[in-house]
């Protein structure tokens, strides 16, 4: 299948392939034992640290180390920078583990964000009444996990804002995020409640397209991409960590920037 | 005396324990991060190529990030340990300091002709300590640079002296050029006078 390329210099097929690779654990698991390949390392063959299932949970535990030691090192409250009209990426770059024709079409009419979790109230949102919200604005760059970025035009609501209209307990440690096509994330209570931390509604004042993840997206400017989900149908407050998508596969968990 | 001094100074390594310590455990983190470096590389290229799979650490950018991430903790440490001790030892001033134009010019026309000497591996010529010292201040930039890719948003200032985000990326590809430029040299002279290598690792 040929796939438009989609972004100057990432190719899309090779993205597609690394993703696709992914579904399939035994593959997944396996990626650490090509490791050995590195000839300069190959003076450690026989040791355990090349052994993929073994190297791959002290590479994790490493990666998990680096979230506690980020969590306590870094601000949560320090402001991303943001830009100016002129600097907007166009065309804003789609990106997914799946092609466009295949991001889910989600219908207005029907569309309610489930709200569950420990929260006072637990309505579902109609689109209307999130459109209801007080409206936020920010021009900022978006850094994919890839290293590529595009800067974008985003608009909704702040996070913190609706988070206190439901009556949420922001002593809970996290708010997970399901999204219409089965993705997935988590992200912790610092960063829910930053003040550029967006339900966005619409990018460059225009209602989300498809793209974009219509009808809502959460918006992180000081996370990478992948810790900012799309087409978003439910959110839990919550102690538990249920993980995500990417970080479940390996993805450093706390992604900020 | 002049005897008893004379065993003294054979007696000294030529390459103290920390700097050999320091010498190794760079080796290891730097190719580490190298590699995984070039699969992260591949994951968004920079420039009209990839770097092969084969060479490349990780299989996936996933396992290259937790890699290189891994790596970055062993390499910045030991790196710090490395500068503070070669700065406190005064070894960086005497071993590398001072670097004249006209000793390199002159040097490296010695070495291309196959004239330059090797009797002393405690005495640098001058394009080594030209290599030496421009290395470790590249190992900086690269260090630096590649904070300000992985967290422009806390060290904002940081990634906005490198020109930015994309700018950074860019800085961070050619410091990493220029080291494994450095390595293809110094491992081939390493290789030219083996007796180099073994003063790396037994001090003399």
């Amino acid at each position: 299948m040929r796939i438009r390329k989609l972004i100057p210099g990432v190719d899309a097929n090779l993205l597609i392939k690394d993703a696709g690779k992914l579904m399939q654990d035994p593959m997944r698991r396996s990626f650490l034992r090509g490791a050995a390949s590195l000839g300069a390392l190959a003076f450690l063959t026989g040791c355990d640290i090349i052994d993929g299932d073994a190297a791959e949970g002290v590479l994790r535990k490493i990666s998990e180390l680096i979230d506690g030691a980020q969590a306590a090192l870094v601000s949560r409250t320090k402001l991303a920078p943001t830009l100016k009209e002129s600097d907007i990426t166009r065309p804003f770059p789609f990106n997914a583990y799946y092609t466009e024709d295949e991001a889910p079409a989600v219908d207005p009419a029907t569309y309610r964000l489930e709200v569950s979790g420990l929260v006072d109230n637990k309505k579902p949102w109609t689109l209307d009444e999130l459109h209801a919200l007080p409206e936020v604005s920010q021009i900022t760059r978006h850094v994919c996990v890839e290293g590529w970025s595009a800067i974008g035009s985003w608009q909704g609501a702040q996070l913190s804002e609706f988070l206190k209209r439901i009556g949420a307990d922001t002593r809970a440690k996290y708010i997970w995020f399901k999204c219409a096509e089965g993705y997935t994330n988590t992200i912790d209570m610092p960063t829910a409640l930053h003040p550029q931390t967006q339900m966005t509604f619409k990018f460059d004042n225009k209602i989300l397209p498809r793209a974009y993840g219509f009808p809502m997206k959460i918006r992180m400017p000081t996370k990478l991409g992948y810790k900012n989900p799309k087409y978003v149908v439910a959110m839990e407050v919550t102690n538990t960590d249920h993980g995500g998508y990417w970080e479940n596969q390996g993805y450093n968990w706390f992604g900020g920037l | 005396m002049t005897a008893e001094t004379m065993t003294a100074s054979q007696d000294a390594p030529i390459h103290p324990g920390w700097v050999r310590i320091c010498h190794w455990i760079n080796a290891l983190a730097i190719l580490v991060m190298i590699g995984s470096g070039w699969q992260i590389f591949n994951a968004s290229p920079l420039f009209d190529f990839t770097f092969p799979r084969s060479i490349a650490l990780g299989q996936w950018l996933g396992g290259a990030i937790q890699w290189h991430f891994a790596a970055m903790w062993v390499l910045v440490i030991n790196g710090a340990v490395y500068v503070t001790l070669g700065i406190v030892t005064g070894r960086f001033r005497r071993k590398l300091l001072p670097i004249y134009p006209r000793d390199v010019v002159a040097d490296a026309k010695a070495a291309l002709t196959f004239k330059l000497a090797h009797d002393d591996l405690a005495h640098y010529n001058a394009v080594q300590k030209l290599l030496y010292a421009g290395v470790i201040i590249v190992a900086v930039i690269v260090v630096l640079s590649g904070l300000a890719i992985w967290k422009p948003v806390q060290f904002q200032e940081l990634t906005a002296l490198f020109g930015g985000y994309d700018f950074a990326r860019y800085v961070h590809f050619a410091a990493m050029a220029a080291i494994v430029s450095f390595l293809v040299v110094h491992v081939a002279l390493a290789l030219i006078v083996p007796k180099s290598i073994r003063a790396m690792i037994a001090g003399r």
